[in-house]
């Protein structure tokens, strides 16, 4: 089953080679990687998909932790989350209606017109991966020009049920 | 701090350091090629000369200085390694060094493979240095090693100065990347004025929790570069906590499972030794009675001739020991990884019972067979929770007194004597040619069980293993997560160069002796008395063993013609060669040999198709033994 990560680790050179490198270790695939700071710059998360049963995923969690740098790896699988992924699209849309039907179409998936050309628009979407896919699937009669889709983005729901998460960013941004 | 804030520090760093910098910089700009990048040009040799002798400014040293010292406060007392371009600085600081020996080997892996030698045979950090390219990539086979070990190594090398980095450079090769999943953790060093605290970390993670080797790559510019020698009060690495000890509630509940199996067992292995918890296993096997199957890894943790003592489980473990972990009902597995050459096919492995895994790394536990109470802490600490615990009378161990456990596992004591007596260690004796078995029982009666021996990996080792009764912990040292050929005989010699009076032998096959015999230069080199037994069956025989039995006797590629004559290879190194041939010839050849001083290569020339048993086939349970 789909796996989705959360991993805090020290912002340092290597690090994310360090993490990548265990799946790449045992052969598995990461279909999705995101990356960036905390409010601690010395602290980035990553949010990571995986494709793994029970056992394997408990390893890989365990490895994870086994990092020296690694402050923390919880699956966030099976907790109750929140997850999101991006996408930037250009689509063709020359004429004037087809502009206006992308319009309608970005407003049925919360999403938005953010840039234009004289034969095209660029599309901006922040939603749950599947709507993500539904919407490029509706884009592609209009021809997409290319596609650029962040990583997925996960965050356990309030009130949290990973307090290990929250604690160790509070007590390294004091 | 945190990561940021360092680096906001080293933005902030001293203007005299950043002029050195530039400095340093500026004279490399001036040289064209890249090979000249790796010799010091006159102008950095003056400077490193001159940093030792401006005493009044005592806080300013080179890197290669900072290195020394931060290595010194370690209490390092020897470096094994080998010289090139990238650390040149450092050995020009080496050779002035009065406190550090350094131990010239002949080959990077053999360097690595010594200060493991070291390592085990004292519980401290070995270190080695090499230099960049080709030095830290022979090293690699020796760090992996060491990481499959768990043994506790810092390794430095050298690299292409910073702003050479990614250019291809001469000797140039990406140590941290090529490292990475064979180290505990890995360091790229960027300035000087960090190198003291790198250090500093690289020996608490190497030597604490799980040990294991730490790189440390080292830029040539940096180690010329000039900085402050200070050093933070505190390792700063939030995400790195061993745990030493236990929860006490699984303590309790383990005591509880243990004083209540009927036929419990304890299976120990390397993280007794890494522990020091020889001491604390053996009150425990006492107190409860307990029968107790060593590991490789752990051989000599708890003394072989114990009567509690099974000897070693596994593929080519005792009838016993194998039988008496299939049957059982407990399982306390302490300081093991349930390896696949310990365990045969996992699904027939243990099925009734219950397993209590006592492991520093929460990673082994449940890994490869699932633990029914994982107990994560440190070893010698668990052992001895369990046995305040049992002490104490507290009420789950209810002071079953050894007494007790005795007259309670009569029965399972009684059948472990039965499989003992259906199937012991026994092999042909012959009087025509060497076995091995009786080669290693010789060893053992000559040397009684306290020599130190290193051994590489194959049949030898596993015969040395069943014959050799190790008295005590750090006496074996072998080679047996990643079963490295060629790691005995320079394993033997740093365990030698730590204990120069104590008997150390390198028991090896001659396969295994041909990868790194070039050794026996730094053997004599610096004097010491290593004795080297080469079982010699002319084949490489674990090979030659499943060819035969799996292959149907097509033996490719296992045969060993054109192998020196190992008398005078000895001699031409100048050492001594001694060889038997026949029975009649073994004890005084040994005799002899262990006798003498120096060094020393036996010669055994030992029965050619001589097999390992018993013998677990490889997917089979451990029931499943092929006796003979």
């Amino acid at each position: 089953m789909r796996r989705t990560l959360a991993i805090l680790v020290e912002n340092r050179t290597g690090e994310l080679a360090r993490i990548v490198g265990l799946f790449s270790a045992r052969g598995y695939n990461i279909e999705s990687l995101s990356v960036a700071e905390t409010l601690d710059p010395g602290i980035s998360r990553v949010t990571l998909v995986t494709n793994g049963d029970d056992a394997m995923a408990e390893q890989v969690i365990k490895q994870l932790e086994k990092q020296i740098r690694v402050l923390s790896a919880t699956d966030l699988t099976m907790t109750d989350h929140i997850e999101r992924e991006m996408v930037l699209v250009h689509v063709n849309a020359e004429a004037e209606d087809a502009r206006l039907e992308v319009m309608k179409l970005a407003s049925i998936f919360d999403a938005k017109v953010i840039d234009k050309s004289e034969d095209g628009v660029t599309v901006e979407a922040v939603a749950e991966g599947h709507k993500v896919d539904a919407l490029l699937r509706s884009l592609q009669p209009f021809g997409i020009r290319e596609v650029a889709r962040a990583g997925r983005l996960a965050i356990g729901r309030l009130p949290v049920s990973y307090p290990q998460i929250i604690q160790t960013t509070e007590s390294n941004s004091t | 701090m945190t990561a940021g804030q360092r680096n906001l520090n080293e933005e902030n760093e001293p203007p005299s350091r950043r002029r050195m910098a530039v400095l340093v910089f500026g004279v490399e700009n001036m040289i064209s090629t890249a090979i000249s990048e790796l010799i010091p040009t006159p102008t950095e040799v003056r400077e490193v000369q001159e940093q030792g002798q401006q005493e009044e400014i005592p806080q300013e040293i080179s890197g290669a200085q900072i290195l020394l010292e931060a290595l010194l406060r370690e209490g390092v007392d020897t470096i094994f390694g080998y010289p090139g371009g990238a650390v040149l600085h450092i050995y020009n600081e080496l050779a002035r060094n009065q406190r550090l020996r350094h131990i010239l080997a002949r080959h990077e892996q053999g360097a690595v493979h010594m200060a493991e030698g070291y390592a085990k045979a004292t519980g401290r950090v070995g270190v080695v240095l090499v230099t960049s390219g080709p030095g830290a990539t022979n090293a690699v086979t020796g760090i992996a090693n060491a990481f499959m070990d768990s043994t506790p190594l810092v390794i430095i090398t050298g690299q292409v100065p910073r702003k050479m980095l990614g250019s291809d450079a001469f000797q140039e090769i990406d140590t941290v990347g090529i490292t990475r999943p064979c180290t505990k953790y890995n360091y790229l060093v960027q300035n000087a004025g960090e190198l003291a605290d790198v250090v500093r970390e690289a020996f608490h993670i190497a030597s604490t929790g799980r040990p294991g080797p730490v790189v440390i790559d080292i830029p040539k510019d940096v180690t010329a570069e000039r900085a402050p020698l200070c050093y933070s009060e505190t390792v700063n690495l939030p995400g790195y906590r061993p745990v030493r000890l236990a929860n006490q509630q699984q303590v309790e509940q383990a005591v509880g499972k243990i004083v209540n199996a009927r036929r419990p067992i304890l299976y120990v292995g390397g993280g007794v030794i890494h522990a020091n918890g020889s001491d604390e296993l053996l009150q425990l096997a006492k107190r409860l009675h307990l029968p107790v199957t060593p590991t490789l890894m752990g051989l000599g943790c708890f003394p072989s001739g114990h009567p509690l003592s099974l000897g070693m489980l596994g593929m080519h473990g005792t009838y016993w020991a194998n039988m008496a972990i299939s049957e059982s009902d407990l399982i306390l597995a302490i300081g093991v990884r349930f390896d696949d050459r310990v365990t045969g096919a996992l699904e027939k492995f243990a099925p009734q019972a219950q397993i209590i895994h006592v492991d520093i790394d929460p990673s082994s536990v449940s890994k490869n067979v699932r633990a029914h109470l994982p107990v994560v802490g440190d070893a010698k600490s668990v052992m001895q929770q369990m046995l305040d615990l049992i002490e104490c009378g507290n009420p789950v161990a209810t002071t079953r007194g050894s007494d007790k456990s005795a007259k309670k596992l009569a029965s399972w004591w009684q059948q472990i004597e039965e499989w003992k007596e259906f199937a012991p260690l026994t092999y042909e004796k012959s009087d025509v040619e060497i076995k091995p078995q009786f080669l290693c029982e010789e060893l053992y009666r000559l040397t009684g069980g306290d020599a130190i021996i290193a051994t590489d990996v194959g049949q030898h080792q596993m015969w040395l293993a069943q014959y050799y009764g190790f008295n005590g912990p750090r006496q074996s040292i072998t080679s047996g997560g990643l079963g490295t050929m060629g790691f005995g005989f320079p394993a033997a010699l740093g365990a030698q160069l730590a204990f120069p009076d104590r008997q150390v032998v390198a028991f090896v096959g001659d396969g295994g002796f041909q990868m790194t015999a070039q050794e026996l230069a730094t053997a004599v080199q610096y004097r010491t008395n290593t004795k080297i037994i080469v079982m010699n069956n002319n084949y490489l025989g674990m090979v030659r063993q499943w060819q035969e039995l799996f292959y149907d006797r097509n033996y490719s590629a296992v045969g060993m013609q054109g192998t020196p004559d190992f008398v005078r290879l000895a001699e031409a190194y100048g050492a001594v060669g001694l060889r038997a041939t026949k029975p009649r010839e073994l004890s005084a050849v040994l005799e002899h040999g262990l006798s003498t001083r120096g060094v020393v290569v036996m010669d055994i020339v030992v029965s050619a198709e001589e097999n390992v048993y018993p013998m677990i086939p490889p997917g089979a349970g451990l029931k499943e033994m092929v006796l003979r």
